[in-house]
């Protein structure tokens, strides 16, 4: 019997191999390639106004150095502007090896090749790079202020302006019985994966290709990006995606500068050439996110229904802008969240500073919407001396208006319309999940014992699995093992063992029989990346589509076998039988036999097709005018808009009177991405995603000093959670199907992260009594918050008045 | 061309017993003992996240304990028995109770950081055969994994106290049918 696949908690596929020490990360793979290392800028601007290398010439093993004079042809121009925007209109990036100027501590300035890489980092030591340092732009107020810039040809310091309408929101809120604004400010952070990015290139000279390993969260990206670059059609390029130790948006940013130079060199020197990324590499030369300052004016009813919301945001993208503006196109539209903003009206700024790229991280600009739409809910419910969630609920959308068209633009270019959703049904799950009608019983208790808790809310729409398509190849091998190829990549979220769930299924063969390979170029050359909770929605669709195109020619070709109607057949555990009838039945793997008439037999089942000449008709050719020979197929998912699932969370924390430490004592997400292919994977999704959002609400924050020196740029200095750190998840699923794809499902990777800020936010100003508007809190700034607001620079929540009275001492 | 004359670097033999295993390689004084492991002896499977002694993903068993092996010269591990997660399993491939933990709880995802948590909980359930979920808890918090939020792995440390316990169960009672 094979029992259903789709939605059961399946153990995953690709753990086997990983728990064993087998796993094919990067820096696993090149044994014996040189190895390149990077002088990177200590300033964070300045002019190179020399650069001698001569001290390194003599270091044993030394094979190459390389500054931007020996980049040639395209490798020499800029690299690409990835997401162009019409508003993008001062749109910049950096050249692989810095032109003159550095823009960032961090700026890849000389490559070193040497036959390993501690000798290669010798020789970086030994090359002096001489540079006049000018002033940087460092913070989201300098950059706005403009006083200097961080391109001389970029006014205001100003890539991107930005403002989306519906209604006249300035003057719904002049007009609204009650009014209110807040400024608030969000601090960057980063992916932070435990692998770095990392680069290895074979070129193989007398065939003229080359074939590229990178660690990426796409590898047609980067197969397109490394072709036009090096000047080489495309079929002379293949690019292969090992294993990848977490992406989180990082590796999406295609091409890197090393994913340009690694390769270029390789085929300079004819020899295989590799870098990995070290640690501090990854802090000053990856990409971050997060930073932005906002300010938020709402105008509402006396039941705290918006009439008008004003968003206006500074968003800091860094030094360059590789990866567009997707980051606050995605704050300015997601921000609604599940609810009707009555007038609105945001308008970005999208500013340079000299610090690090910013570009998506797991949630992608969504935990700084969910920030501003969630802290201005709590900001209404506690003017109006409401319960939270009763506000929330009467801006919700019902699910009988889905679905539903906000009238903006999302971060595709496309309508921003939900598909489905019940924000009434999770908010319900969510207050029995975590007791919210119960709290204040349990606050007194608490406060008896001179305990100050609090408890916050967080809720969150997250537009997945965006376009534009991707695509999947399905084959079943005359053994009857099924192999099957996306282009997508993974990095750890489980799609081999996902996309095998889905053509177990489909096909009606054990799952164990069924392979998957994900970003290779060599087994499928078409698809976007893996981002944007897209995966499953994207791939999964896309994979059972193929999946049905062999089931259909599987029974065509079954049905002349057996000679019975295809329509009366069925696959059970990799056989083609006819209904009702098991005894009538012939082996996929035979199927696929049949469907290549063969000529030679170089092997039993080939032997057997070569003799199957059967009834042959002599006056068809062998394979029919529009027919195929192999039992495969391979098909393509492009959705018109993307899906939209959503989540609820919910955080109780207890704050130390003295120390100002946080403590959480419940965390609970209630979540919906339509229907589970594997809800093991989905809560580890939302398990990894809350720790990061824990990180950023908490401890993580990327520590800038004027002189744009990132002065935490290692693992010691920058908190990232420990086990001791991560609370205990609770979970309740809700599952309102996407009407948009053939699965019904919904995009999970991301949800977990996107409103942790905010819950955390709502809970701590809960326990405090003031008003919490920038994060992280670390335990230090709570205390200092807390000094202010006895000395009167704060003013208290209004419902927090009596109740603060009670717990301050 | 420079005035600096750059010494050529020593090399030393050395013997390394990995995972019951002898090896002889050349390395020089400064080679880390995780890239000595990676690169010289072929043994992928300890990674590096840090380099600065902070992640865990480097841990190997030297002589029983922990130790993180981008803290380690390579020179330094002679003499010493190291286990590294190629070592974890049975000589006939079974796998460790803290790696079968691992599949079954979903107690990784990109598996980058698995090997270091693997090295540290095989070592601390033989000190610590029955862990409390808050033991579990700190046994994990010198490593860290960017994945999975640790709520798998605490479980996967408790379930491979279980699987140990079942295991020498089977073992008792195949020897008591015989
Ligand atoms: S790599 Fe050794 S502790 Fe991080
Ligand atoms: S599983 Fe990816 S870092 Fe732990």
């Amino acid at each position: 019997m094979t029992t259903k696949m789709f939605g059961a908690p399946v153990q995953r596929t690709e753990d086997l191999r990983l728990l064993v020490g087998n796993g094919r990360y990067l820096d696993d793979l090149g044994e014996g390639a040189y190895e390149a290392a990077f002088v990177r800028s200590p300033h964070a601007r300045a002019r190179i106004t020399g650069i001698d290398v001569t001290g390194a010439l003599d270091v044993d093993g030394l094979i190459a150095i390389y500054t931007y004079e020996d980049l040639a042809g395209r490798v020499a121009e800029p690299l690409p502007l990835l997401i162009p925007h019409p508003a993008l209109t001062h749109g910049r990036t950096a050249y692989p090896l810095a032109k003159e100027f550095v823009n960032h501590v961090g700026e890849a300035v000389v490559m070193v090749v040497a036959t390993d890489r501690y000798l290669a980092e010798d020789a970086c030591e030994r090359i002096t790079v001489e540079y006049e340092a000018l002033p940087p732009v460092v913070g989201i107020e300098n950059a706005f202020r403009a006083d200097r810039l961080v391109h001389d040809d970029v006014p205001g310091n100003c890539a991107a302006h930005l403002v989306q309408e519906v209604g006249d929101a300035p003057a719904a809120i002049a007009a609204a019985p009650n009014r209110l604004e807040l400024k608030l400010d969000i601090e960057r952070s980063a992916c932070m994966p435990m692998e770095g990015r990392g680069v290895y290139a074979r070129w193989d000279a007398a065939d003229e290709s080359l074939r590229v390993y990178t660690s990426t969260q796409t590898s047609t990206g980067v197969r397109a990006a490394v072709a036009a670059k090096l000047d080489l059609p495309l079929d002379r390029v293949e690019c292969v995606t090992p294993d990848v130790g977490g992406g989180f948006g990082v590796k999406i940013v295609h091409p890197w500068p090393e994913e340009i130079l690694i390769p270029w060199a390789a085929r300079l020197l004819d020899h295989e050439v590799k870098w990995t990324e070290d640690r501090r590499e990854h802090f000053i030369s990856a990409a971050h996110e997060r930073g932005q300052l906002q300010t938020v004016r709402v105008g509402f009813d006396d039941d705290g229904r918006l009439l008008g919301l004003d968003v206006e945001i500074l968003h800091d993208n860094g030094a360059y802008t590789p990866y567009g503006i997707i980051v606050p196109i995605i704050t300015s539209t997601q921000l609604l969240g599940p609810y009707k903003p009555g007038a609105y009206r945001v308008d970005f700024r999208s500013l340079y500073t000299n610090t690090v790229i910013v570009t998506p991280y797991r949630g992608a600009g969504r935990p700084q919407g969910v920030f501003a739409m969630e802290r201005a809910m709590d900001a209404i419910a506690d003017h109006l001396g409401k319960d939270r969630t009763e506000v929330r609920a009467v801006n919700f959308i019902q699910p009988d208006e889905m679905p539903y068209d906000h009238g903006l633009l999302f971060q595709d270019g496309r309508p921003l319309i939900y598909d489905s959703g019940d924000f009434p049904g999770s908010l319900d799950a969510l207050k029995k999940l975590v007791g919210w009608d119960e709290f204040e019983a349990y606050r007194a208790q608490a406060r008896a014992e001179g305990r100050r808790v609090g408890i916050g809310v967080a809720c969150y729409v997250e537009g997945t699995g965006v376009g534009p398509y991707e695509g999947g190849h399905v084959q079943v091998e005359t053994t009857g093992k099924v192999v099957v190829a996306t282009g997508l990549t993974s990095q750890g979220q489980g799609h081999q063992t996902v996309f095998a769930q889905i053509v177990a299924d489909e096909l009606g063969v054990p799952i164990e029989d069924v392979t998957v390979t994900t970003g290779d170029t060599r087994r499928f050359p078409y698809a976007v990346g893996t981002f944007a909770s897209r995966a499953a929605v994207m791939s999964g669709n896309a994979i059972a589509l193929a999946a049905r195109n062999v089931k259909a020619k599987a029974l065509r070709i079954a049905g002349e076998a057996l000679e019975a109607d295809p329509r009366d057949l069925e696959i059970v555990d990799g056989h083609v039988r006819v209904k009702g009838s098991p005894g009538a039945s012939v082996a996929l793997g035979t199927v696929a036999v049949l469907s290549n008439p063969l000529r030679y037999a170089f092997d039993e089942a080939s032997k057997a097709a070569t003799q199957l000449t059967g009834k042959a008709d002599f006056s068809k050719p062998p394979v029919a005018e529009d027919d195929e020979p192999g039992l495969e197929g391979r098909d393509y998912y492009s959705p018109p808009t993307a899906t939209f699932a959503n989540g609820m969370h919910a955080v109780i924390v207890e704050t130390d009177p003295d120390t100002a430490e946080i403590r959480i004592l419940r965390y609970c997400v209630v979540h919906d991405c339509g229907h589970l292919i594997n809800p093991m994977i989905v809560e580890g999704q939302v398990h990894g995603g809350v720790a990061q959002g824990v990180g950023g609400a908490l401890y993580e924050r990327m520590e800038y000093d004027e002189h744009g020196q990132l002065v935490n740029a290692s693992f010691m200095d920058f908190l990232m959670p420990y086990a001791s750190e991560v609370p205990k998840i609770e979970i309740d699923h809700l599952e309102t199907p996407s009407p948009l794809n053939p699965l019904g499902i919904k995009g999970a990777g991301e949800a977990g992260v996107i409103p942790a800020a905010a819950v955390f936010a709502s809970a701590i100003e809960d326990a405090e009594g003031f008003p919490i508007t920038r994060m992280p809190i670390q335990p230090s700034e709570l205390f200092h918050l807390r000094k202010r607001f006895a000395a009167g620079e704060i003013p208290a929540l209004r419902r927090g008045a009596d109740h603060a009275a009670g717990t301050h001492r | 061309m420079t005035e600096t004359q750059i010494p050529t670097e020593q090399r030393l033999d050395i013997r390394l017993s990995v995972n019951g295993v002898p090896h002889t390689t050349t390395v020089t004084p400064r080679r880390l003992l995780s890239d000595c492991l990676r690169h010289d002896l072929g043994l992928t499977g300890t990674h590096v996240g840090c380099e600065h002694g902070v992640c865990g993903a480097c841990t190997v068993r030297v002589d029983g304990k922990p130790m993180r092996a981008c803290l380690m010269f390579a020179v330094s591990a002679q003499g010493h028995e190291i286990t590294t997660v190629e070592g974890l399993a049975e000589p006939d491939g079974t796998m460790h109770p803290v790696q079968q933990a691992f599949r079954e709880c979903h107690g990784l995802q990109c598996g980058f950081c698995t090997p270091g948590f693997l090295t540290v909980v095989s070592a601390f359930l033989e000190e610590n055969p029955t862990p409390t979920e808050e033991e579990a808890r700190e046994a994990v918090s010198g490593n860290l994994c960017r994945c999975t939020g640790y709520q798998n792995i605490v479980k996967s440390v408790l379930r491979a106290a279980e699987i140990t316990e079942e295991r020498k169960g089977c073992a008792h009672a195949e020897g008591d049918a015989r």
